[in-house]
């Protein structure tokens, strides 16, 4: 079957923090019609939504929201769905939505996702989050997702030989640096907050899971975001600063312990990114800045090496050595991350494809990566049960 | 299907016995029970007693507790090896492991089963069984 070369025509994102009076159908509608208001299209020309969203059950009571989504936008009876895979819910239903244009199913769809973590408050939060760890096996422990990073962040000390003390001041330094950047992000959570961070503040905060601090983590958030993609063609066709979509990869795994210790080389993430830089035909060099799912500090480290860009053991040195820092030789979190930003989960992966959008079109000014032609997202699902990796690009796919 | 339910592996590990499934295929061992050995896929399995006896590889020391789980912070979850191979996740039975810190990592444990009160959103709604891990030196 031929397949076709897949283009974004619009992004768009809420404002990400706290959404009281907004429910998850609004802060979808919000960022899409960001989205469709600079993608020149007609509403008519969208023939499907593909809504990623985690845990609308327990924040709001609401499950099968695709259909109410489609109605609330004016796109009554499209076929409409829900993804659900934790964190990585919107980069499957973007992987899920850019096949479909690709192989010829649509020609044109809408992408997104929406998440009310933050209205929620911390102890549903906290539990809404700990469903994406196994449900019996692990959760009868009580295991949460600051835990489970708490746990590969010891593994990662003991495993590279970098006393845990070290090691803390290295992790610190990755929410020193998204805070730094978020800070800067108008659509960020902590928009014009904590931008001063040190690296003491960080580890003298509250403990969370040890040795794991508030800092170390990001925040529950509300937001939502959206994307509209359609085929090459019909993209330059409509506007004039398509980004191409030249690569994507899934992959997977069971439990923490089923994974034992790879955990801390994330393996599935490994599988996804070599996946899409196959089909990109792109190595890790040619990658100008990343959006990471840094949904903790020593998540961005693990994340960098599991994609190529460092070796194993050697991510926190390229923190320490400013390589991830914005005038570095591979920016990560340029718009905040996770981290500085915030992460409404379902709403996240397409929110990264927003900010590497903004980037690559030179509109992301208040952060900007120069001269960047190719960007990459990377959204993690609970505990590695889901990894996505998307490249995007100013150029059609070599 | 099961060689072993998750219902028979809580109960047996409330008597003080961890109990597993051996591969036929590969003789690799699986704990907690699953469809296939965790090695191989084979479904050609063995119900197996395990020694119960393993290391700690990780842990952490959890302070701020999702709902339903509030009452019992803090509380420590650790991953421990079991000898037979396979990894499992529960929970330490010490207090002060955050003042001990790395230096428990490899410290051998034995395992042994703990009822608590089960919660809204757990799949099992008459009791919740955590694995406990007790170390064999004292510190």
């Amino acid at each position: 079957m031929e397949k076709r070369d897949v283009a974004i025509l619009g992004v768009g994102q809420t404002k990400f923090g706290h959404h009281p009076d907004k429910t998850l159908v609004d802060l979808f509608a919000e960022a899409f019609y960001e989205a469709y208001n600079e993608s020149n299209i007609e509403l008519k020309d969208i023939e499907a939504i593909y809504y990623g969203n985690f845990v609308g059950e327990m924040t709001d009571g609401s499950a099968n929201l695709s259909g109410f989504i489609a109605d609330e936008i004016g796109l009554k009876g499209i076929p409409a769905r829900r993804y659900e895979a934790a964190c990585a819910s919107s980069s499957v239903a973007f992987r899920e939505a850019y096949l479909a244009v690709a192989y010829g199913i649509h020609d044109c769809v809408a992408v997104g996702g929406s998440e009310r973590l933050y209205n929620a408050g911390t102890a549903i939060g906290t539990r809404a989050l700990a469903t994406a760890v196994d449900g019996l096996h692990e959760m009868s422990a009580g295991l949460t997702f600051p835990g489970v990073f708490a746990l590969a962040t010891r593994l990662y000390s003991k495993k590279y030989e970098i006393p845990l003390e070290k090691l803390r001041e290295m992790m610190a330094m990755v929410s020193v640096k998204n805070h730094k950047y978020g800070a800067l992000n108008p659509k960020a959570q902590f928009h014009n907050k904590f931008g001063d961070l040190r690296v003491e503040d960080v580890l003298n905060s509250k403990v969370i899971c040890s040795p794991l601090t508030l800092f170390d983590c990001c925040p529950m958030t509300d937001g939502g975001s959206a994307v509209i993609i359609a085929t090459a063609d019909f993209a330059e066709e409509v506007i004039d600063n398509p980004v191409y979509i030249l690569g994507t990869g899934q992959s997977g795994a069971g439990g923490l312990f089923r994974q034992k210790e790879d955990i801390i080389r994330a393996i599935p993430r490994k599988k996804a990114s070599e996946m899409a830089f196959k089909e990109a035909n792109l190595t890790p060099k040619d990658v100008d800045f990343v959006e990471i799912h840094d949904c903790f500090t020593i998540a961005e480290i693990i994340a960098t090496e599991a994609m190529g860009f460092f070796e194993y053991g050697k991510g926190a040195n390229a923190v320490v050595d400013g390589i991830t820092s914005i005038d570095g030789d591979l920016p990560v979190n340029p718009d905040g991350g996770l981290i500085g930003k915030g992460h409404p989960v379902g709403a996240t992966g397409t929110s990264q494809i927003y900010s590497v959008v903004k980037q690559l079109r030179g509109e992301f000014k208040y952060n900007p990566v120069k001269s960047a032609e190719v960007g990459m997202t990377d959204t993690l699902g609970g505990d590695f049960g889901t990894l996505v990796n998307i490249i995007l690009g100013i150029h059609r796919r070599g | 299907m099961y060689a072993i339910t998750f219902k028979e592996f809580y109960d047996s590990l409330l008597e003080g016995k961890l109990i597993g499934m051996r591969c036929l295929d590969c003789g690799a061992y699986t704990c907690p029970p699953k469809a296939v050995c965790d090695e191989c896929g084979s479904k050609n399995l063995e119900k197996t007693l395990m020694s119960g006896r393993g290391r700690i590889t990780t842990f952490t020391t959890t302070y701020i507790a999702p709902m339903g789980y509030d009452k019992e912070v803090p509380y420590t979850v650790a991953m421990v090896e079991l000898e037979e191979g396979p990894w499992i996740v529960g929970r330490l039975e010490i207090e002060n492991a955050d003042e001990i810190g790395q230096e428990l990592l490899g410290e051998e444990v034995e395992v042994f089963g703990k009822e608590f009160p089960t919660e809204m959103f757990y799949p099992d709604k008459k009791r919740r069984v955590v694995p406990i891990f007790r170390l064999l030196r004292k510190f």
